[in-house]
Parts: C-alpha cells; sequence; structure tokens
C-alpha cells in the first residue's frame, strides 16, 4: 500500500513542477485523497456478497451510529428550528405574512439543514470514533495482522461501517426534521411578537411542502454520511507512524468529513434541483 | 491431540511449502534496510534467523508475508511471488508479529477464532474445539475469556502463537517467539515448533536471539547484520563462528575496563 500511494504523487508533482510547491502539494493530496477512497470504496464493493453473513456487525454499527448521534441530532435540531423561527418571526414583524414561518422552518429543515446537521454530527461523534479506531489498529499492526490472515480490511472493518450508515442516515434526518419542526412551532407559539397557532404553522407546511421535499434531503443525507465514514475509514487505515498520529487522523478525518458535507452539499443541491 | 484433528490438520496442510528469497534488496526512504539478501528455506524446514536488533529481521519477515514490497529482487513462497495479494489465498501462512499485533477489542478467544470464522472453516463447535486446544498447548485456557489489555507481555506473545496454531498454517513465520518468555515456556514455544514440524511437516522461519531454542530445533541458521546475510550454515557451525563480527555478537564479552559504549563514542 505505501508504495502504491506514494507512486503517483510523484508523478503528479513532475507534470505541475511549473505551479508552485504551495499550490501543488495540497491540490495533489487532495486528488490522492480522492483516489485512494475511491480505491477502498471498489475493494468494500467487491465484498457485499458477504454483507448477510457480516450482519452482526452491521447491527453493532448501527447500534453505534444511533446511540452516539441520535440524542444529539435532536437536541441541535430542536435549537436550529427554533432559531429559524425566531429569525423569520423577526424579519415578518416589518413585512407581513407570518404563517409562513411554519413553510420557512419547514423547507429548511426538510431540504438542508436537517441532512447537513445529521451529518456533520455523525463527522463529530460517529467519524471521529472510526478514524481513530481504525487507525489504532492500523498503527499497532492488527490491520497487517488481518490482511496476513487473509481477511480484507475492507470487507471486516469498511463494508459493515458503510451499509450502517446508509440504513441509519434516514433515521437521523427524520428525526432532525421532525424536532427542528415542533422546535419552530413552539417558538412560534410562545414568543409575542410571533404569536402562531400551531395549527396554522403545520398548515402552511403542509399545503406548500410535499413528501418530494423531505426525500430531497434524505437522498443529500445519504450521500453525506456515506462520504462521511468513506473519508473516515479511508484516513484511519491510511495511519502511519506512532500514537501521535492517531490523534492526527482524528483531526484530519473530521475536518475533511466538514468540508466534503459543504462541499457535496452544493453539488447535490445542485444536482437535485 | 486426538486422532481425527490430527487427520484433519495434515490434510489441510498435506503440503509443506519452501520459501525462496533471491536477492532482496529493501530501503526506506532512501535507507538501505535489507541488501541483496539470497536464502531458500527447504519445505518442512526450521530455519532460525538471528542478528542485532535493526538488522533487517522484520522487515525480512514482512516481505515474506507481503506487508512490503521489495525494492529489488523477490521472494517466493512455494513458486508464487510474495507481493503478490493472492498468494495469501494459495498458501497458508501465518506471522507471529515481534508486539503480537492481538486484536484489542477482542477476547482472546475471539482473537483464535476470528479466522476460521471469516473463513467458515466448521461449526463453531468444531472451532470451539480448535481454539481451546490451541490454547491448552501454551497453557492459556484460562485466558480466553480476557481481553489483550488485561495480559502480562509474555501471554500476549502466547496468544499470537496460539492465534497461528489455529490457522494451521503451512509456513509458520514467529519474530522473536520467546524473547519476553520464561525459560520454561521458551522451551515449551521450542517444543511446539519442533512438534508442528514433526506431525505436519509445517515450515518455519523463527527469528529469535535464543541461542537454546537455534541449538535445539533448528536445521539451519542465518545471521544477518546491517541488512546483510552474513553467515548460513547448520546451528553447530555457532558454537564456533568464524566470522568475528558473528562471534562476539553470539558470545559478546562483558569488558569493564573497555566497555562498547565508550568504544563507540571514540
Ligand atoms: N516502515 C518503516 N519505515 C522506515 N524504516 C523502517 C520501517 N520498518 C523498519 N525500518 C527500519 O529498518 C531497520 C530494521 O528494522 P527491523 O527489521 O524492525 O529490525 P530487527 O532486526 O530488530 O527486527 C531499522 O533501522 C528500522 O528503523
Ligand atoms: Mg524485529
Amino acid at each position: 500500500m505505501a508504495a502504491e500511494t506514494s507512486q503517483p504523487s510523484e508523478e503528479i508533482e513532475s507534470i505541475l513542477t511549473s505551479a508552485p510547491k504551495q499550490v501543488v502539494r495540497p491540490l495533489v493530496r487532495v486528488l490522492e485523497g480522492i483516489g485512494s477512497c475511491l480505491r477502498l470504496l471498489v475493494e468494500a464493493a467487491r465484498h457485499v456478497p458477504t454483507l448477510p453473513r457480516q450482519f452482526g456487525r452491521f447491527i453493532e454499527q448501527c447500534y453505534l451510529i444511533g446511540y452516539t448521534t441520535l440524542p444529539i441530532v435532536g437536541i441541535l435540531s430542536f435549537f436550529i428550528g427554533s432559531v429559524l423561527a425566531l429569525q423569520s418571526g423577526y424579519a415578518a414583524t416589518n413585512i407581513g405574512p407570518k404563517q409562513f414561518i411554519g413553510l420557512l422552518v419547514g423547507l429548511s429543515m426538510a431540504r438542508e439543514l436537517g441532512p447537513v446537521m445529521a451529518a456533520v454530527l455523525l463527522a463529530g461523534r460517529v467519524g471521529s470514533a472510526i478514524a481513530a479506531e481504525l487507525a489504532s489498529m492500523k498503527v499497532y499492526q492488527e490491520v497487517d495482522a488481518l490482511e496476513t490472515m487473509n481477511i480484507p480490511p475492507a470487507r471486516m472493518l469498511v463494508l459493515p461501517r458503510l451499509a450502517a450508515v446508509l440504513a441509519m442516515m434516514p433515521v437521523l434526518t427524520i428525526m432532525s426534521d421532525l424536532v427542528g419542526w415542533f422546535g419552530g412551532a413552539i417558538v412560534a407559539k410562545y414568543t409575542h411578537f410571533i404569536s402562531i397557532e400551531p395549527a396554522s404553522y403545520f398548515a402552511t407546511m403542509r399545503q406548500y411542502m410535499d413528501f418530494g421535499d423531505v426525500l430531497n434531503g434524505l437522498v443529500k443525507a445519504e450521500v453525506f454520511g456515506f462520504g462521511v465514514v468513506l473519508v473516515c475509514c479511508n484516513i484511519g487505515l491510511n495511519t502511519r507512524g506512532g500514537p501521535r498520529e492517531i490523534g492526527a487522523s482524528v483531526t484530519r478525518a473530521v475536518v475533511t468529513s466538514l468540508i466534503l458535507i459543504l462541499v457535496l452539499d452544493y453539488f447535490v443541491t445542485k444536482a437535485l434541483m | 491431540m486426538n486422532a481425527s484433528a490430527t487427520a484433519s490438520a495434515s490434510a489441510r496442510s498435506a503440503a509443506a511449502v519452501g520459501v525462496s528469497v533471491e536477492g532482496l534488496s529493501k530501503d526506506f526512504n532512501g535507507f538501505p534496510v535489507l541488501r541483496e539478501i539470497s536464502l531458500t528455506v527447504n519445505p518442512g524446514e526450521i530455519f532460525v534467523l538471528m542478528g542485532p536488533s535493526g538488522s533487517g529481521k522484520s522487515v525480512l519477515l514482512k516481505h515474506v508475508v507481503g506487508l512490503e514490497q521489495p525494492s529489488a529482487g523477490r521472494v517466493l513462497v512455494d513458486g508464487h511471488d510474495a507481493s503478490d495479494p493472492a498468494t495469501r489465498g494459495r498458501v497458508r501462512m501465518a506471522l507471529v508479529f515481534q508486539a503480537g499485533a492481538l486484536f484489542n477489542s477482542m477476547t482472546v478467544y475471539d482473537n483464535l477464532a476470528l479466522y476460521p470464522r471469516e473463513h467458515r472453516l466448521g461449526t463453531e463447535a468444531a472451532i470451539r474445539d480448535k481454539v481451546m486446544r490451541s490454547l491448552q498447548m501454551l497453557s492459556l485456557e484460562n485466558a480466553a475469556g480476557k481481553v489483550p489489555a488485561e495480559l502480562s507481555g509474555g501471554m500476549r506473545k502466547r496468544v499470537a502463537i496460539a492465534r497461528a496454531l489455529v490457522m494451521e498454517p503451512q509456513l509458520m513465520l514467529y519474530d522473536e517467539p520467546t524473547s519476553e518468555l520464561d525459560p520454561v515456556m521458551s522451551a515449551t514455544i521450542s517444543e511446539v515448533i519442533a512438534t508442528l514440524r514433526e506431525q505436519y511437516h509445517v515450515t518455519s522461519i523463527v527469528v529469535s536471539h535464543d541461542r537454546d531454542l537455534a541449538l535445539g530445533i533448528a536445521d539451519r541458521v542465518g545471521i544477518l547484520m546491517g541488512g546483510r546475510l552474513v553467515s548460513l550454515g547448520p546451528p553447530a557451525d555457532l558454537r564456533a563462528p568464524a566470522d568475528p563480527r558473528v562471534a562476539d555478537f553470539l558470545n559478546p564479552v562483558i569488558d569493564l575496563r573497555n566497555p562498547r559504549f565508550r568504544q563507540l563514542a571514540g
């Protein structure tokens, strides 16, 4: 693996020697990262038929993702929904139609903030844990041991996690949407300069939104979640060195995940329009 | 060990495999670690590799299992290139890592059972039999439920050996298997290595500083110094080595009037 990854970088670097080093190096590293993620994805995909007999691992990962992420998604989404209602209510005091607050909160949560919040918290709670675990397995030669046992790490360590995140992202996102909507409804009712009844708040939502908006958000969430887990697995498995590098890998995994979410967000949003 | 277990194990490892290292060189970032090493290990042989620490013994073993890619030359295991990942599917090889490389999140039992479970070698009951037998050979029955963090260094090493035994390998590689063990346990390990050869015709490459082990069970001993193979021959050669560096390595004289660290400092 070591030899494989170092070679393309040298090649690309020699092609781009005319450009300044400060620009080339990060660019090469991004391309390298994308390349090795895709390689890991292909490798994991080859083992999809083994998924039924890895059912135990899949359930364990689903549980870890749900257990660590659901509560915090709930808390954060509640306040995001509340703030959305508050801000739009504040804006509406000057322009008029307050009943559209329900629609505004509803659409923002379903199409944008639900999936993004779920993915960001996934990166922080689950992505970091995955990177730490796999980096530690790599540094302490457990990954080497798996390879000598002819047990591909992509099969045992990556595939169940990718499958689990696909199963859990819709759950996290729907949870986020619902809690956000209710947070907005409560704020809309009890804030003195808004005071809209929940009935009319939800009526505008029902009238101008359909399931397509929620589905749009779910598709985004799947893309983000899958990307986050793939990136975190890849960074963990490519850790080299000692215990200090485990920490460095965790940081890199979380930062890369956050950037990835926002970059993907733009492109997926555009593609779904 | 009962008869049926012996029969099934020998059926699986019927053909012993040989290893041939051909002009193997390896550098890390331009720093040479192995330099043009050539040697063959015959099927069913116990080959002991000795040498000062840092001489490249562990790196050599990693080339045999395909965890490192050669900078030059190649390693063939049973005629297949070791750097090809498919070779691990063709030849059952086990490496006992110097630091154990146990799966820290699993119990000792699950560490041993992982290989047969993943490769679907029998029912859970059959696997249990195999795992417990392997633990017994290394006096580890009571450790089955523990996780690696609860074990002493010597126990971890024995678990690593037990885990390799469960794989019923055709080729066993040991990286300093006795370095953290007491003399009795070290002798046990030597006996295990020799028994595997007698009963199952397993080929073994043992990296060790243990002279008793080398003299007791080795067919041949190679000595690696500074990445070169400086001596290769039957263990009897160790008693009167021709090369003065080898002699000093095997029988270092403790000279308080002229200590080595002063000589090095110049
Ligand atoms: N992955 C690596 N990267 C860089 N240098 C390494 C690596 N692995 C081993 N080395 C170097 O190779 C030399 C031999 O190491 P090793 O084979 O572990 O020695 P030993 O004979 O004690 O087992 C040492 O100088 C070590 O620093
Ligand atoms: Mg070593």
